[in-house]
């Protein structure tokens, strides 16, 4: 990756980031996620009840909470770009096509990111409550952060697909769903009785689930790491493909 | 600086684009005529890059565009049709954003956006968010991006277009300074900005390129041009007609009566523009002592040009 390159990501970054921050979005988006996080890990997920020093009722949630308030987040990268025309500007700029996918999709991810660090509150009542594993946590925060990177990429791909956001918006939570449920046993149960072995396994092994639990246990195994590292490349390869197939290439 | 050679577009079964070859070279501006959806905008799309050409070829300041896009890019400053921005920014956020894109950084991009506001007149809405810019000023803010950089082609999408009369005869202004030394197209409806700006003009319908040439030669392609008009007082509009049709140059004249004046128009024997006719149609109100008011070879004129290439056959027939 040449400095040109690298540059040309970091402009295009930090224009979709100062326009997060420029709107309300960002703030409604970040108190949301706080809120919710704390409920579904206080309420729902019986933090103190459960009388351990883990963060597991925190990261539970997290595939839940993803599958609405990622695509909410990125349902806008290209469909607000298709919708009022700086998709051309943009694309006749002298940049490579992957250098604004890649800008945006960091962008998105870093807003994210943000959204996560800011739950820091809940390691300190951890760490004061008892003395939780700090390896295990730290584990779940990169789980979790790869996680929605993973559905980020996604919703890159689905807000390429169309110039309205509601659209890109139900496509993204609709594939994020399939990619939860796929591993989950209720449904691998109903494949097993009449499709083959390896079609379960296959469809199986495109579960988030699997892989986002073995981080909450604080493992990072290579296998997870590249399992979400491809969905995000696939995905994003795909948005380069569906950008050239716009322009009738 | 632009080469466009057999260039052809395709939406499925429909040919935007048929076929379509011509250059423009430094210190040419290039006026892109044509009905709606001729194809003026695809072509520009692709000429900048935004489409890929089905087949053919574009190259701009020896870069092709297909093999080596980026370093085409670099010299083309680029107004889509629609003029449009980033509306969750600020005037100078956006021009800020482009400039970076072209790789310009610290003062010199200071310096390109003090350069850019100044000539589109932005400095009253610079620390103005986009969304509430009214379309005036939105467009120029595009055309101001797309001249940052002080590219050597200029790509302009109706570049007046939206803009009140005083703000028209500015941009029209700036295009004529900047096409000394850059090579620029521009498309358009307004044939009066055609004649007023561009030193070439390329008529194009239903994706083929039907005239190229400067808009003198355009205009000879008119019927009425190397025509004489003539308006008399005082004669009976007979002998005014029957006179007229007796001089040797003449061909066909159509004369009528309009209050207490007469007014006639003389067409040539032999098709052209040239003082001839006028001179013996002076010769010949000199001689009967008529008085005229008005004495003019008219030159032609671009709508009626225009209109006669593009038309449809069928609408054709129907006007004649």
């Amino acid at each position: 990756m040449s400095p040109d390159s690298l540059r040309n990501v970091w402009t295009i970054a930090k224009r979709e980031l100062t326009g997060y921050f420029n709107s309300p979005v960002a703030y409604v988006f970040i108190v949301i996620f706080l809120l919710l996080n704390g409920f579904f890990t206080f309420m729902l997920g019986g933090f103190f009840e459960r009388g351990e020093a883990t963060l597991n009722s925190f990261f539970t949630w997290h595939p839940w909470l993803y599958l609405f308030l990622v695509p909410a987040a990125g349902m806008r990268l290209w469909a607000e770009e298709r919708r009022v025309g700086t998709l051309e500007l943009l694309l006749t700029m002298p940049i490579a096509p992957w250098e604004a996918i890649v800008g945006k999709f960091v962008a998105c991810w870093a807003f994210l990111a943000l959204a996560l660090a800011l739950t820091f509150p809940v390691v300190f009542t951890v760490g004061f409550l008892g003395s939780p594993d700090f390896g295990t946590i730290l584990a779940g925060y990169v789980g979790s952060l790869l996680l929605a990177g993973a559905y980020l990429a996604v919703t890159v791909m689905t807000s390429a697909l169309t110039r309205n956001q509601v659209i890109s918006f139900i496509l993204s939570v609709v594939i994020c769903f399939f990619l939860i449920l796929c591993g989950w046993e209720p449904v691998t149960n109903l494949l097993v009785r009449w499709a083959p072995d390896w079609f379960v396994n296959t469809v199986a092994a495109f579960s988030v689930m699997p892989h986002f639990a073995g981080f909450q246990r604080g493992v990072v195994d290579l296998r997870d790491l590249v399992f979400f590292a491809s969905v995000m490349v696939f995905s994003l390869f795909s948005t380069s493909v569906i950008l050239r197939g716009l322009r009738g290439a | 600086m632009i080469t466009v050679e057999n260039l052809v577009k395709e939406f499925g079964p429909k040919k935007a684009v048929n076929n379509v070859t011509f250059s423009v070279q430094r210190g040419e501006i290039l006026g892109f005529l044509g009905p709606n959806g001729a194809g003026k905008s695809t072509t520009m799309r692709m000429i900048t890059g935004f489409f890929p050409p089905t087949s053919g070829r574009v190259a701009v300041g020896g870069h092709d565009l297909s093999e080596d896009p980026i370093a085409a890019k670099k010299l083309i400053g680029y107004l889509p049709e629609s003029a449009p921005c980033y509306s969750d920014m600020t005037v100078a956020g956006f021009l800020g954003f482009a400039a970076e894109m072209r790789g310009l950084r610290g003062s010199a991009r200071d310096a390109a956006i003090e350069k850019a506001v100044g000539l589109c007149f932005l400095r009253d809405v610079l620390h103005q968010s986009v969304d509430t810019l009214s379309k005036g000023y939105r467009h120029r803010t595009c055309f101001a991006q797309s001249i940052l950089h002080d590219p050597e082609v200029l790509v302009l999408d109706e570049p007046t277009d939206g803009l009140d009369p005083n703000q028209k005869h500015e941009v029209r202004q700036l295009i004529k300074r900047m096409g000394e030394k850059k090579a620029i197209i521009f498309s358009t409806h307004i044939l009066e900005e055609v004649e007023a700006v561009c030193s070439r003009a390329i008529i194009i319908d239903r994706g083929t390129v039907v005239a190229n040439g400067t808009p003198a030669e355009l205009k000879t392609r008119s019927e009425v041009a190397g025509s004489v008009s003539l308006r008399v007082q005082g004669v009976a509009v007979d002998v005014v007609r029957s006179k007229l049709g007796g001089l040797m140059v003449a061909g066909r004249v159509y004369a009528n009566a309009t209050g207490p004046s007469v007014t006639a128009r003389i067409f040539p024997r032999d098709k052209g523009v040239n003082g001839e006719l006028a001179k013996a149609v002076a010769e010949l109100t000199a001689k009967e002592a008529w008085h005229f008011d008005e004495l003019h070879t008219e030159e032609g004129r671009l709508d009626e040009v225009f209109r006669a290439i593009t038309l449809p056959d069928t609408v054709k027939a129907k006007d004649a």
